[in-house]
């Protein structure tokens, strides 16, 4: 088959001659529109190298699979207009944004594949597309602020007197945020960044940046790795947060979208309450701005001198390498459906990935694409999900067995029930009483272990062996007994148990003291 | 008397606060910050309640008093001297065997006290006698059962015993009919109180056979279950000694020990996506020999590195990440691997260890030998924490690991592994695999990781290999 990649007036290509290499090996033949590459820095010549062929715009829309940055405005714009029926486009089509174009695409029979609408599991994260992009946009954030500011990120000592380091403040660290700390931390930059999501505290802390904490506005840990929108009160402790820590700051960088909208985070007061010179770059800007004086594509001044920016177009600032991750998406996603390494695109809609990305085929508009119930850390649920691009039967097969087991559980716990409540009532009423002691036990016992991290597992099992030596007070208890046998028995009983108190005390003692944070100085040792 | 009450009710004082000590110890181990104060809580706990006991002892004892101060004085030392030498002197990478042989030994103890109870008190007529006769019978049979599934379990764990499964034609019925042999000799115990010693007698020959059967069938593989299980017997079979001596304390932390023992097996089974009964049931491993000839063939090619070619990869490396696995702590290279991941740390190599929760013999038993090594726990991730960075990472270092890294856990439906979450190694871009040779991990599953164009096999002692990494960097 043939992979037409066309020239859509960007600056980006899904294409560049290292990924063009790596299609031609899997099979397909590749073809270039003349000037494709240009604008990211790739020649023609280069594409030819990688066993391309160069050919007219036209000629590269008529191909069998199509790859371009994004999906055309139109389909009857003079390009698209070659694309055949019957053939597949690979590109970001934002299709929750363009019903029209969804059925555009699905009236002209074109099986379509959003790059932008890959499921977040494991799997599939060689293809996200959306998250590289937001990680150059990160990074250029910062570059762009660093330019705008009137400063030196990094504290300098010079002859004629020293400077201090710039304070940058960012607020979301999804991986565009992480990126943008990562890249300030590396120009010398004091870091500071706040996510309503517990759980990215450690991520944040982990680029080298301080966390702002506002406990008020701190979230559940989410189930799907997406922050959530905020209930009224974790607002107000949000941007109370906010406002303090703008005040301080010399670059602000905002990112935080909540299930693809932005919230406001930047009033204009806050704004006012910066220092003049002092640039805030709204990521958001796409979704309409997390800062209220941003204008989605412009760079805006405010009165106090606060230079806002709203780029949206940051990854196409850095084109030669977002074309590269684009294209080595664009290569993984071939590579997923040529398994043959025989040049003919397969696509087998049962695999939760390419039936995601699958956004019309056939004629029919396949938007959206029944969920995937998967978090985005939990590699627990990908086992199901990973089965599935194997084998489509095996996959369903768990769902009903699953289903089953509950219901078995519950029968067996009822005859546990009502086996336990028989014993109980034959019993004597003062062992009734032990019977209460051990339930109670019991429970107690699976609520304190639940929460048990894996890393302490063998310390803990270590120590509740120490403590089942218990069993020593039944020995010792016995060895007054005027009978020689009896008395017998339970040194020996006693002898082991003791044995099992002590050591399992001092083993469990020694193990503790070897575990050591990283910083806090040496653990005690032995 | 009235002195003997008021010990009596003294020492149930005292009962109730070791009991409540021992639930906050226990709490105090499920985080690194609280555990250490966890075990001290634990240890204060057992002194009073030892104390306690030696003053009831003294109280009750039928013959003279100091000569039951003296026995129990020689038990402790006994108790003393022997624990502490071991636990000073075992091994980290031991520290499995230890807590399997120390299991036995609360077995042995739950046997000895029951029989102890049944010549102390013999049948008495009535309804309360009957009750106490099953407590006893019971006792005896848990702790039998733990005794020997404990030393298979430390036999197998020392590599006293061979590690693969002991499968006997229908196994299964074989347990079974131990199981209904205790129920006759049950009914025989209760209705012949004059040869009572007899069938008790008989049942815990029957035990000990069951409790070695049960782990002997076990696998290699599932011996971190096995240990779990078996620290919950102990912990039961403490509290059936509770039941049978009326003393709550027993009761309180049998139950207390028993349930988290089960709860720990739970958990590690969910890790493996097993069920419980499947491990317990045994022959683990054994349908691999099966499945083989129908199983796909592997391919058979896979590329061979050097230690200097791996400290070149590390040097360019800015991401890397190490999974150890048992081989690690065969080997004991923990003390190297963490002077290396030190080294790449400082020079600003972003380095973090990832913890499959199955990993070595015991559950956690990766995270300690790692902490002896003196390696940060921050710095030590769970399969869940670890897993989604694999794609950004630049090198992987396999040490030791085998069926925790294996793909066909995803891949291949027929795999007996398969289901089994693993960490996801391969979608680094480079896996460096060492490993003393082609042999296949615990579980006998061969592992198509090392044949896949990114995965690079070093072979030779971990430790060496590590050391001579080091050397070159």
């Amino acid at each position: 088959m043939r992979i037409g990649i066309p020239d859509d007036g960007g600056p980006l290509v899904p294409a560049t001659p290292t990924t063009a290499a790596r299609l031609v090996g899997l099979g397909y033949e590749v073809a270039v529109a003349a000037g494709a590459g240009a604008g990211a820095g790739f020649p023609d010549a280069a594409y030819a190298a990688a066993g391309a062929s160069v050919v007219p715009d036209a000629e590269a829309w008529a191909a069998d699979v199509v790859a371009v940055t994004r999906a055309p405005a139109s389909l009857a714009a003079p390009g698209p207009a070659a694309l055949r029926p019957g053939a597949v486009l690979i590109a970001q089509m934002s299709p929750a944004a363009r019903p029209e174009l969804l059925a555009e695409l699905a009236d002209r029979g074109v099986t379509a594949l959003a790059l932008d609408a890959v499921p977040r599991i494991s799997r599939a994260q060689s293809l996200d597309v959306l998250s590289a992009l937001s990680n150059v946009a990160g990074y250029r954030a910062v570059v762009e602020a660093a330019a705008e500011f009137g400063g030196m990120f990094s504290g300098q000592v010079t002859a004629a007197g020293t400077t201090p380091p710039a304070t940058v403040f960012v607020i979301g660290a999804g991986v565009a945020g992480l990126a943008a700390i990562g890249a300030a931390g590396s120009l010398g930059a004091q870091v500071r960044a706040f996510d309503v999501r517990p759980e990215a505290a450690e991520q944040i802390e982990s680029m080298g940046a301080t966390v702002v904490r506002a406990d008020d506005a701190a979230q559940q840990v989410s189930a799907d790795g997406y922050a959530q929108a905020l209930t009224a009160d974790q607002e107000a402790a949000a941007l109370r947060a906010y406002a303090a820590e703008t005040a301080g700051a010399d670059v602000v960088v905002t990112t935080a979208l909540v299930r693809g909208t932005a919230p406001t985070t930047i009033t204009a007061e806050m704004v006012a309450g910066m220092r003049p010179g002092s640039v805030v770059v709204d990521l958001a800007a796409p979704g309409g701005g997390n800062c209220e004086l941003t204008v989605p594509g412009e760079r805006v001044v405010s009165d106090n001198g606060v230079v806002v920016l709203g780029y949206t177009d940051l990854p196409d600032r850095m084109p030669r390498h977002t074309s590269e991750l684009l294209g080595t998406a664009v290569a993984n996603l071939v590579q997923l459906g040529t398994p043959d390494e025989d040049g003919r695109l397969v696509l087998d809609l049962d695999d939760v990935v390419v039936r995601g990305m699958t956004v019309a085929r056939d004629g029919e508009v396949l938007w959206p694409p029944p969920p995937v119930a998967v978090s985005a850390g939990a590699a627990v649920a990908e086992g199901p999900g990973a089965a599935a691009s194997g084998a489509a039967p095996a996959a369903a097969a768990p769902a009903p067995a699953r289903a089953r087991r509950p219901a078995g559980r519950v029968v067996l716990l009822a005859v546990a029930a009502v086996l336990g409540v028989l014993a109980v009532a034959a019993s004597p009423p003062d062992q009734a009483a032990h019977f209460t002691v051990l339930a109670l036990a019991v429970v107690v016992g699976f609520y304190v272990i639940s929460h048990v991290t894996h890393a302490l597992h063998t310390p803990l099992m270590s120590q509740t062996n120490a403590i089942s030596g218990i069993i020593l007070v039944g020995g010792m208890l016995q060895i007054g007994s005027s009978d020689p046998v009896v008395t017998t028995l339970a040194v020996l009983a006693s002898a082991v148990a003791s044995i099992n108190i002590f050591g399992g005390f001092l083993v469990t003692h020694r193990m503790l003291g070897m575990f050591h944070r990283g910083g806090a100085g040496e653990g005690s040792g032995r | 008397m009235s002195t003997g009450m008021s010990v009596e009710s003294v020492v149930q004082a005292v009962y109730l606060v070791a009991g409540v000590l021992f639930v906050l110890s226990l709490a105090g181990l499920s985080r690194q910050e609280t555990a250490r104060r966890g075990v001290l809580l634990g240890m204060c706990g057992m002194v009073l309640a030892l104390a306690a006991t030696v003053a009831l002892a003294l109280v009750r004892s039928e013959r003279p008093v100091g000569v039951t101060a003296g026995l129990i004085l020689l038990v402790l030392l006994v108790g003393a001297a022997v624990g502490t030498w071991r636990a000073r002197t075992v091994e980290m990478t031991q520290m499995p065997e230890l807590i399997a042989l120390l299991h036995s030994f609360v077995g042995a103890a739950a046997v000895l006290v029951g029989f102890g109870s049944y010549l102390t008190e013999p049948a008495t007529p009535g309804a309360g006698g009957t009750v106490h006769l099953v407590e006893v019978f019971l006792g005896v049979l848990i702790g039998a059962v733990t005794l020997t599934g404990s030393v298979v379990a430390f036999g197998k764990l020392s590599a006293r015993l061979r590690s693969s499964p002991l499968l006997l034609p229908g196994r299964n019925w074989l347990n079974l009919a131990a199981v209904v042999a205790c129920g006759g000799l049950l009914w025989w115990f209760l209705t012949a109180p004059a040869v009572g010693l007899v069938p008790l007698l008989l049942m815990t020959l029957v035990a000990l056979a069951l409790g070695w059967h049960l782990v002997a069938a076990i696998g290699g593989g599932d011996m971190p279950v096995v240990v779990s299980m078996l620290n919950s017997y102990s912990g039961w079979a403490a509290a059936a000694a509770g039941f049978m001596l009326g003393n709550d304390l027993l009761i309180i932390t049998g139950a207390l020990v028993g349930s988290s023992g089960a709860i720990l097996s739970y958990l590690m089974c969910r890790a493996m996506n097993r069920s419980f009964v499947s491990v317990i049931l045994g022959g683990f491993g054994a349908e691999t020999g099966a499945a083989a000839p129908g199983g796909p063939v592997e391919p058979g090619t896979y590329r061979e590195t050097t230690a200097l070619e791996v400290a070149d990869r590390l040097t360019a490396a800015r991401s890397v990440i190490v999974v150890p696995g048992y081989g690690m702590a065969v080997a004991k290279a923990q003390y190297p691997v963490a002077d290396l991941v030190a080294r790449l740390t400082a020079r600003g190599t972003t380095v973090r260890f990832g913890i499959h929760p199955v990993a070595g013999r015991l559950p956690g038993h990766m995270n300690v030998l790692l902490a002896e090594a003196k390696v940060p726990y921050d710095q030590v991730l769970g399969m869940d924490e670890i897993n989604g960075d694999f794609p950004a990472t630049d090198v992987v270092l396999v040490i030791g690991a085998n069926d925790t890294v294996n793909p066909a856990a995803q891949d291949d439906p027929g795999s007996p592994i398969a289901g089994m979450p693993v960490l996801e190694v391969w979608q680094a871009q480079e896996v460096v695999v060492f490993k003393r040779s082609m042999a296949t991990g615990y579980a006998g599953v061969q592992n198509p990781l090392f044949f896949r164009e990114n995965t690079a096999m070093l072979f030779g002692d971990a430790k060496e290999q590590v050391e001579l990494i080091v050397q070159a960097l």
